[in-house]
């Protein structure tokens, strides 16, 4: 590592990214914002290839005849995007990205808990996305992500083993990040950085990391179960062998739907920050917001059963879990109630982060809204395994948590680079991406509640006009995504010099520079006030 | 709605009175959406207005209002949530609990087509005739991977399994046909595994009947498997009996070796016939060899309805044992 006591008055001043150059410097880094760069790079990568995969769906799904590729293909067209932007993308992206560059510039810290095994975390997550890309080369895999079996166990001939093991791998980096962000905020917070004094970032990331190490050791357990049936025939899943294919069903889902917050909490700590920077207020109940995540992470546990009222589970386990699934919907609104309190007698700012976090809160409440349809038993019977379902989660992971990681990524962009983007071109795209997203999903609920079911390559003709809609849409969705690698990646270079503070925030990352120094703070900052507290504009700017 | 183009629909056909049933609770479920998502809408929209920042280093005023503004939206959306619960769940029920006396057909699922055994004997691939305004019971299984029978036109599904029987049942009250889907991806063809559902005015369907000519009660298929694979030698009515007597079987609760109690339903049955060691009834040796594998869905669905064309405890209790069977069954899957 570079010398980074240099002084600040010094001309060049010494950051993270310049404290020392060459691949071995970042390939060996323990530094929590190198690291979390690296991840950026990597879930960038999976997620323009899970693009694509979506780009083939879309058009073979344009015509309602099976025309432009093969059922085989499609079927693995489907799995392979479902793979690739859930345990590539999804899951790491806001914690291993942002919340390892911020929880330690959040808290006052040099760096996590374990900076050797943040390093070996993301080293971890791309030998598991090896193994999947290579099974993908390979001819790839036609399960499903949800790998139901006794397909996934004794009928599909793909390669299901390599593309699990893939995801069992990738379960660890998942494991190893939350351990770290866990002891991370309980050890080293900044002298009077008390818990009711957090970041709401900090609390949602906290209940977050709850998930990640008490629920993906289900889902490696569970891969491990579908590998033995299928290499050793032992029968655990498949009736022919004794096996019950639904208890895979209840296994799969205890993981895969906490997984589902694993998603979207980050992203509403990323909304509750920007929120609060653009409106330069103190989040409304605080408080209430801070526990609302634990709350979700804790239901989030008793619900998996919703994934299944049609499976043959008996009606009246339905019923709790439906009741069950009703109360995790409280929580979420609550905190969609709180950020538009939020905005009440605030400075409202529609800065670039601003749109999308304002974004997230439409979609997400029309996403959280459908969800409450599909937890209801009556109307699920009829919609489950249909594009209202394909439409619902895609208005909760991609209308939710990647416009809450766009905006988190247009929020934070200046302090991690210390550049600053186009506003035009940036202001553009959140609306492209807005419009693009609408026009892609909203048809499929209708398309849904029709009856066209999820996973079907060829459709009856009278559901074209939607599908041509949903595809057109794609389209702008797509175009919506490449504009900000465009100018981001230009901003790096040519992008105007952002200060430590370009927003007018408060908190603590933003008062060090941009780029932060290596180990963030030239001194351990003191905290005496509680989070958001916006009195004194003229204190907490610092250019 | 009739100038809108038929190509173009937005709003899926309805067969049942059922049917309606849901799309009344969607409706409902539908404005709370719309009512929740406007008012979110409205008054972001009013806030960043009216709220707009003025100058560069102007703060947001303080929190106001406290406790009880997050009380009441807590209790209010929990009060309309609760309410459709309930509603959602009466629905649900209606939908799974086939009534007394329905008549039963049996499906098979397959990569990738549906198969169908009526009552009356004749078999059908990808379609199913019915007469309208009957109640139908469909007890389904799979021969290979999870499927799931989908008629969006009756708002319902229900998963289709290997290894087990599960129901779904309807009364149609519009004739015509209507489409039917695997909702539960099942490979390659899982989008070709597609078929309908003709409802057919009883008259009709008599006529229907008639024209498949010579078909054998599936019942009788059964019996002359019975005597085929000889399970008479051992299930039979005299003292040289080594297992138990089939007549009036179905619907009773037999007492096992280890003292609990089962209900002879379809998939009582179904696993005694597979695996006899499993549950042996109290009083008899497992002398039963299995027939994993010597038999088609075909033939268990055959040999299935002679044993329950051999009568059950008494015909009164008959049809309400079978009531219980759906429910017990599910149960026990859990």
């Amino acid at each position: 590592m570079g010398d980074q006591m240099t002084t600040p008055a010094e001309r060049k001043r010494l950051n993270y990214l310049n404290a020392d150059y060459g691949v071995k410097s970042w390939l060996l880094a323990t530094d929590h914002k190198r690291i979390a760069l690296l991840y950026l790079l990597s879930i960038t990568v999976f997620f323009f290839l899970g693009g694509l995969m979506a780009v083939g769906i879309r058009l073979e799904l344009a015509t309602p005849a099976g025309d432009l590729v093969q059922p085989d293909t499609y079927n693995r067209l489907f799995t392979m995007h479902g793979i690739l932007m859930i345990f590539f993308f999804l899951i790491p992206s806001i914690p291993a990205v942002f919340g390892n560059f911020l929880i330690p510039l959040m808290i006052g810290a040099k760096d996590l808990a374990f900076p050797k095994i943040n390093l070996a975390s993301w080293y971890v997550y791309s030998i598991g996305g090896l193994f999947t890309l290579w099974s993908l080369i390979q001819g790839g895999v036609d399960t499903g992500w949800t790998f139901y079996t006794p397909f996934s166990t004794t009928y599909s001939n793909t390669y299901v083993i390599a593309t699990a093991l893939g995801i069992f791998i990738v379960g660890f980096s998942s494991i190893m990040t939350g351990l770290n962000f866990i002891v991370t905020i309980h050890r080293m917070r900044a002298p009077g950085l008390t818990w009711f004094r957090l970041p709401l970032f900090i609390w949602a990331h906290y209940a977050t990391s709850l998930i990640q190490i008490l629920g993906t050791p289900v889902l490696a357990i569970t891969i491990l179960l579908v590998g033995a049936e299928r290499l050793f025939h032992i029968g655990i899943f498949d009736p022919a062998y004794g096996g019950d294919p639904v208890l895979f069903q209840h296994l799969f889902w205890f993981y895969s739907h906490p997984a589902v917050y694993i998603m979207i909490l980050p992203s509403m700590g990323v909304i509750s920050e920007i929120i609060a920077a653009f409106a330069r207020k103190r989040i409304f109940g605080y408080k209430v917001v801070a526990f609302a995540s634990v709350t979700i992470a804790v239901l989030g546990f008793l619900v998996w059963g919703h994934h299944m009222f049609v499976s043959s589970q008996s009606p009246f386990t339905g019923v709790v879990f439906s009741f069950l699934s009703m109360l995790v919907a409280i929580p979420s609104a609550v905190k969609v109630f709180n950020w538009t309190a939020t905005l009440f007698e605030g400075s409202v700012s529609l800065d670039t982060p601003m749109l999308y976090a304002l974004g997230f809160i439409g979609l997400f409440t029309i996403g959280g809204l459908t969800g409450i349809m599909l937890a209801n038993l009556g109307i699920d019977i009829h919609v489950h395994d249909t594009y209202f379902v394909v439409a619902h989660f895609h208005y909760v992971m991609v209308g939710g948590a990647i416009m809450g990681y766009l905006g988190g990524l247009h929020y934070w962009w200046p302090k991690i680079t210390g550049r600053l983007y186009p506003v035009f071109w940036s202001k553009l795209a959140a609306l492209v991406v807005f419009v693009g997203f609408n026009l892609t999903f909203f048809p499929q609920f209708l398309l849904g509640y029709l009856g066209m079911p999820r996973r079907y390559y060829s459709y009856p003709e009278d559901f074209q006009v939607l599908n041509v809609m949903s595809s057109a849409g794609a389209t702008v969705l797509g175009v919506g995504y490449l504009i900000p690698m465009i100018y981001l990646v230009w901003s790096m270079r040519y992008g105007k010099r952002a200060g430590a503070n370009p927003w007018g925030a408060v908190g603590l990352e933003w008062e060090t520079p941009s780029p932060p120094p290596t180990f963030n703070f030239d001194e351990t900052p003191t905290v005496d006030h509680e989070a958001y507290e916006y009195t004194s504009p003229t204190e907490t700017r610092v250019a | 709605m009739n100038l809108w183009p038929k190509r173009f629909p937005l709003f899926p056909e309805t067969a049942s009175r059922l049917a309606q049933d849901v799309d009344q609770l969607y409706f409902f479920a539908l404005l709370v959406t719309a009512v929740f998502s406007l008012l979110i809408a409205a008054l972001i929209f009013y806030f960043i207005i009216r709220f707009r920042r003025r100058s560069e280093d102007e703060v947001g005023q303080p929190e106001r209002a406290g406790l009880w503004l997050e009380i009441t939206w807590s209790v209010i959306p929990l009060v309309i949530l609760l309410f459709m619960f309930g509603w959602g769940s009466k629905v649900f029920f209606d939908i799974r609990k086939p009534p007394r006396g329905a008549i039963e057909y049996y499906v098979t699922g397959k990569q990738w087509m549906w198969k169908f055994q009526h009552p009356e004997g004749p078999r059908e691939i990808n379609e199913l005739h019915v007469p309208l305004g009957q109640d139908i019971k469909l007890i389904m299984t799979s021969e290979d991977v999870i499927h799931s029978f989908y008629v969006p036109a009756l708002r319902a599904k229900m998963d289709v399994l290997p290894g087990r029987y599960t129901t779904f049942w309807f009364n149609a009250e519009k004739a015509g046909a209507y489409r039917l889907f695997c909702a539960e991806y099942c490979g390659a063809e899982h989008s070709y595994m597609r078929g309908s559902i003709i409802v057919m005015e009883p008259d009709d369907y008599e006529e229907w009947l008639a024209t498949r000519g010579q078909t054998t009660a599936a019942a009788k298929t059964g019996a002359d498997l019975f005597s085929a694979q000889t399970c008479d030698t051992c299930h039979r009515s005299d003292s040289a009996a080594q297992a138990p007597i089939l007549h009036g079987l179905f619907g009773k609760e037999e007492q096992l070796a280890d003292g609990s109690l089962v209900l002879v339903d379809e998939n009582y049955l179904r696993e005694s016939i597979l695996n006899p060691a499993a549950k042996v009834v109290a009083g008899y040796n497992a002398l039963m060899p299995t027939y994993q594998g010597r038999l088609s869905e075909e033939d268990l669905v055959g040999l299935i309805l002679y044993i329950k064309s051999l009568g059950g405890p008494d015909s009164a209790d008959a049809s309400a044992s079978n009531q219980a069977t759906t429910q017990a069954s599910s149960d026990r899957e859990e």
